[in-house]
């Protein structure tokens, strides 16, 4: 292992009391405890694919240690966010989901590796393909749903939308609609940090596509010109909506393109790599290193949005092939199978239960009420009740600065 | 009129005046004798503080000075001295509006000369308005650990119009953050922070520059609270300077009100003196709201007294900068003190003026808008910002829409042409509202 006992104490000692999500499929992401249960050496896992490295002479280590509990929790996780995401495009496709719907579908090691490298307190920002990443910092399908369909219920009361994923009190700041704004966002997220000296990190996360906005590397200089504890996650899926990495970037690798800042080049498809590598990131920058660039390498199963059939710019044998060989979620499966952490069976139990959760928190949010429409004027503004009518007779207007 | 004298009209809405200050001031080549005497209930000073100008109009000396005071709790006083020189012709205003002006004063009495009372008894402190900004911003600073600055050359440099002067000494770097010449980052990094809890002022080192920040301030800081349920606010101010000013060129000169009017969740005020600068600073600062601030390049050097307690202004708030009866001027920044200039004007030829500072962009104050309107009935809108798309735009169409039954004229608004400002000192008066346009307004409006 390569990160010392010191960093580990800290971590443990950083873990909030409440550190488990609330969400019934989700499973306890107890971090000290399971970082107890690592230490017994339960079962380890070697890294497929080897870590690229920019600016760095060591990288994270080569296996990743687990147990029985966390591997079936990653499996049952990324297992939530492929079967919501089946569901979410049978709802768009039955038009109970309207306007854009960005599907997670072959990206969750990505956010399930985020989810076990991170605590609570650790900030989280990503653009419009939030679904995912939203569950993984504490959501639940229920309020995706409920956000998706445009009820009271969901994350952001119906107003956000797929797009606008929120959860304030597990420091999750959002999904973005404007590609490439996370980065200065993030670099805030960071700033606040270090500011109010606090032993967190910032997660911003982006797409390939988003990589070549001049307002990325304006935030990477910033951030690594005042060390803010900020990790720059690229999500590389390949593909910038429909355009091929290579017919966007002159140079299509993005955890090396700035030379002052260090990168790592991770196996987006591997969980366990995801996880190795943004515990490594989260030592870095809580060492007073400065930001670091991680790049997860990807792929979409679903076309950029629901209205990219997603064949156009590639072949279906491609996403086949790739479903084959690279599928997170079989990954993640062999290995419980071959560590004999739970039977075909017991799989077939969770796979059930899963599809179960999933199916009931869609029904509990098509139940649940529609915005009134008093709500169009609330939310304008901080204590805006005093606001909704500008007339003539908006006369105490002025009372709350007093 | 043979004879010189000076006629103070003077109304206090509160009699606890804690300042004074002169808003306007116009002196003919006679210099006026002041006679004595405030019979107040408040504490008042009078202060000489007169400019001489070159004889515009020979033979002829008047004066008026509009007094704005203020107490400490913002309720206002409005004063307006006059004073007639002897010989005066060309400015002789017809026996009917002499005949409305002599109602106009309603508590005159005479000052002597000598009456200016010295500097040392006047309470409050002179300052101007950057100083003023700097010391509404010092405030907030020394008694918020989270309000922190953050823009281009706000530190070690001193901020390009001393605003932040010396802060980064008194508060260290990381809270006055001199940031690279990245507008669209480090805006969007100040939003990334305030969505934790900071409390960032943002300095754009001039307004034409937050063009490069539009995507960030427009998503990302006005929208956020409402897209995200009510779960996050954006406690930021953004703040610089903007307006035409002396040939800075068209660039440096935009004025972007018309820009962010239309931006849901934003909320846009404008200073106009030292006082309300201050006071909207701070207020600024405390509102969970993200809040533009605009400043005007002109008016950074202007000198007023404000009281030495604490004090703050209303967001949202406009301000009666004289009462009048027989036309509402709505304006808001450097064009207050054109207005007040052309008011001399008015007021000398015998009209009664209302002057607000609608302070308040975004939302407008209809109710004192609206209690104005009902009262004198005609509306000129006097602004700097662009004729299409404009504040005034806006405006006009909100009095339209709320007050049409008390309208008797049609609403005339006055704004900058629709140019890119120029260069040259000439077109560059041209494109932006001259006094003289606002008296031949109210003329044309009061026919």
């Amino acid at each position: 292992m390569g990160r010392s006992a010191a960093v580990l104490l800290r971590l443990w000692k950083r873990q909030p009391v409440h550190d488990s999500f609330s969400g019934r499929a989700f499973s306890s992401n107890a971090f000290a405890e399971r970082r107890a249960k690592e230490s017994k050496g339960c079962i380890t896992v070697q890294i497929q694919v080897p870590f690229s490295l920019h600016n760095l002479a060591e990288g994270p280590p080569v296996e990743s240690r687990t147990g029985k509990k966390e591997l079936l929790a990653m499996y049952m996780d990324m297992l939530t966010i492929r079967r919501m995401e089946i569901s979410a495009d049978m709802l768009f496709k039955s038009q109970q989901v309207r306007g854009f719907c960005h599907l997670y579908d072959g990206q969750e090691a990505v956010a399930i590796g985020l989810k076990e490298a991170i605590s609570k307190e650790d900030a989280v920002i990503t653009a419009y393909r939030d679904h995912g990443i939203f569950l993984a910092k504490g959501g639940t399908p229920f309020e995706v749903f409920s956000e998706l369909t445009g009820r009271v219920t969901g994350c952001a009361a119906g107003k956000g939308g797929s797009m606008h994923l929120y959860k304030r009190e597990n420091n999750f700041f959002g999904g973005w609609g404007i590609v490439g704004t996370t980065s200065p966002l993030g670099a805030g997220l960071a700033l606040a940090l270090k500011y109010c000296k606090k032993n967190n990190v910032a997660v911003a996360i982006h797409g390939d596509g988003a990589d070549n906005q001049g307002q990325v590397y304006e935030a990477k200089n910033m951030a690594a010109l005042w060390d803010l504890p900020l990790i720059l996650l690229i999500e590389n899926n390949h593909f910038g909506m429909g355009t091929a990495e290579w017919r966007a970037s002159k140079k299509a690798s993005y955890f090396d393109r700035v030379s002052y800042l260090p990168g790592i080049k991770a196996d987006g498809m591997d969980v366990f790599a995801v996880k190795e590598a943004l515990l490594f990131c989260k030592e870095h920058c809580l060492a007073g290193k400065g930001p670091i660039v991680i790049e997860c390498d990807t792929y979409r199963y679903h076309g950029h949005s629901m209205s990219d059939p997603g064949s156009t710019y590639r072949t279906w044998d491609e996403i086949k092939q790739i479903r084959q060989a690279r599928d997170p979620i079989q990954f993640v499966k062999q290995i419980i199978l071959k560590e004999g952490a739970a039977t075909e069976e017991e799989l077939a139990t969770i796979d059930k239960q899963v599809k179960k959760d999933v199916e009931d928190a869609l029904s509990k949010a098509r139940e649940a009420p529609e915005p009134k429409e008093e709500a169009l004027f609330t939310d304008m503004y901080k204590h805006d009740k005093k606001f909704v009518v500008y007339g003539c007779d908006r006369k105490q207007a002025t009372s709350r600065l007093a | 009129m043979s004879r010189s004298g000076v006629w103070i009209v003077l109304s206090i809405v509160h009699d606890k005046t804690l300042s004074l200050s002169p808003s306007l001031l116009s002196l003919g080549d006679h210099p006026p004798r002041v006679e004595s005497g405030w019979t107040t209930k408040a504490r008042c000073f009078t202060f000489a503080l007169l400019r001489k100008q070159a004889a515009i109009w020979h033979k002829v000396a008047w004066l008026q000075l509009a007094f704005s005071a203020r107490s400490a709790d913002s309720r206002r006083a409005c004063f307006a001295i006059r004073a007639i020189g002897e010989s005066g012709n060309s400015l002789r205003t017809p026996a009917s509006t002499t005949h409305r002006t002599s109602k106009l004063v309603t508590n005159a009495v005479a000052v002597k000369e000598a009456a200016a009372s010295s500097a040392a008894t006047k309470p409050g402190h002179e300052l101007l308005m950057f100083e003023a900004l700097r010391e509404g911003l010092e405030e907030e600073m020394e008694k918020d650990p989270h309000v922190c600055v953050m823009g281009e050359d706000v530190g070690h440099y001193g901020g390009s119009y001393k605003v932040t002067k010396g802060f980064a000494e008194k508060f260290g770097d990381l809270r006055v953050l001199d940031t690279p010449i990245a507008e669209n980052s480090f805006t969007g990094m100040a939003i990334g922070a305030a969505m934790t809890g900071l409390r960032p002022v943002v300095e754009g080192m001039n307004m034409g520059f937050l063009l490069l920040a539009y995507n960030q301030i427009s998503n990302n800081c006005g929208m956020l609270h409402y897209t995200s349920g009510g779960q996050f606010t954006i406690p930021i101010v953004i703040r610089g300077p903007g307006g035409v000013g002396r040939q800075l060129g068209a660039e440096h000169s935009q004025r972007l009100e018309s820009y962010f009017q239309s931006v849901p969740g934003l909320q846009m005020v404008a200073c106009s003196t030292p006082y309300n600068a201050k006071g909207l600073m701070k207020a600024a600062i405390r509102s969970e709201n993200p809040v533009i601030l605009y400043e005007h390049v002109l008016l950074y050097n202007l000198k007023e007294r404000i009281p030495d307690e604490e004090y703050i202004c209303c967001l949202e708030k406009a301000e009666l900068v004289r009462p009048g009866k027989d036309v509402t001027i709505l304006t808001y920044s450097r064009m207050r003190h054109h207005v007040l200039q052309a008011a001399k004007t008015l007021i000398n030829k015998g009209y009664d003026p209302e002057i607000i500072d609608i302070i308040s962009l975004k939302p407008f104050d209809l109710y004192t808008i609206g209690n104005s309107i009902k009262k004198t009935h005609r509306v000129l809108i006097v602004e700097e910002c662009m004729r299409t798309g404009g504040i005034g735009a806006s405006l006009r169409s909100s009095i339209i829409d709320n007050f049409w039954d008390y309208l008797d004229a049609p609403i005339m608004c006055l704004s900058s042409q629709d140019v890119p400002t120029p260069y040259a000192g000439t077109l560059e008066e041209a494109t932006v509202v001259q006094p003289l346009q606002i008296v031949k307004a109210v003329e044309q409006i009061c026919e």
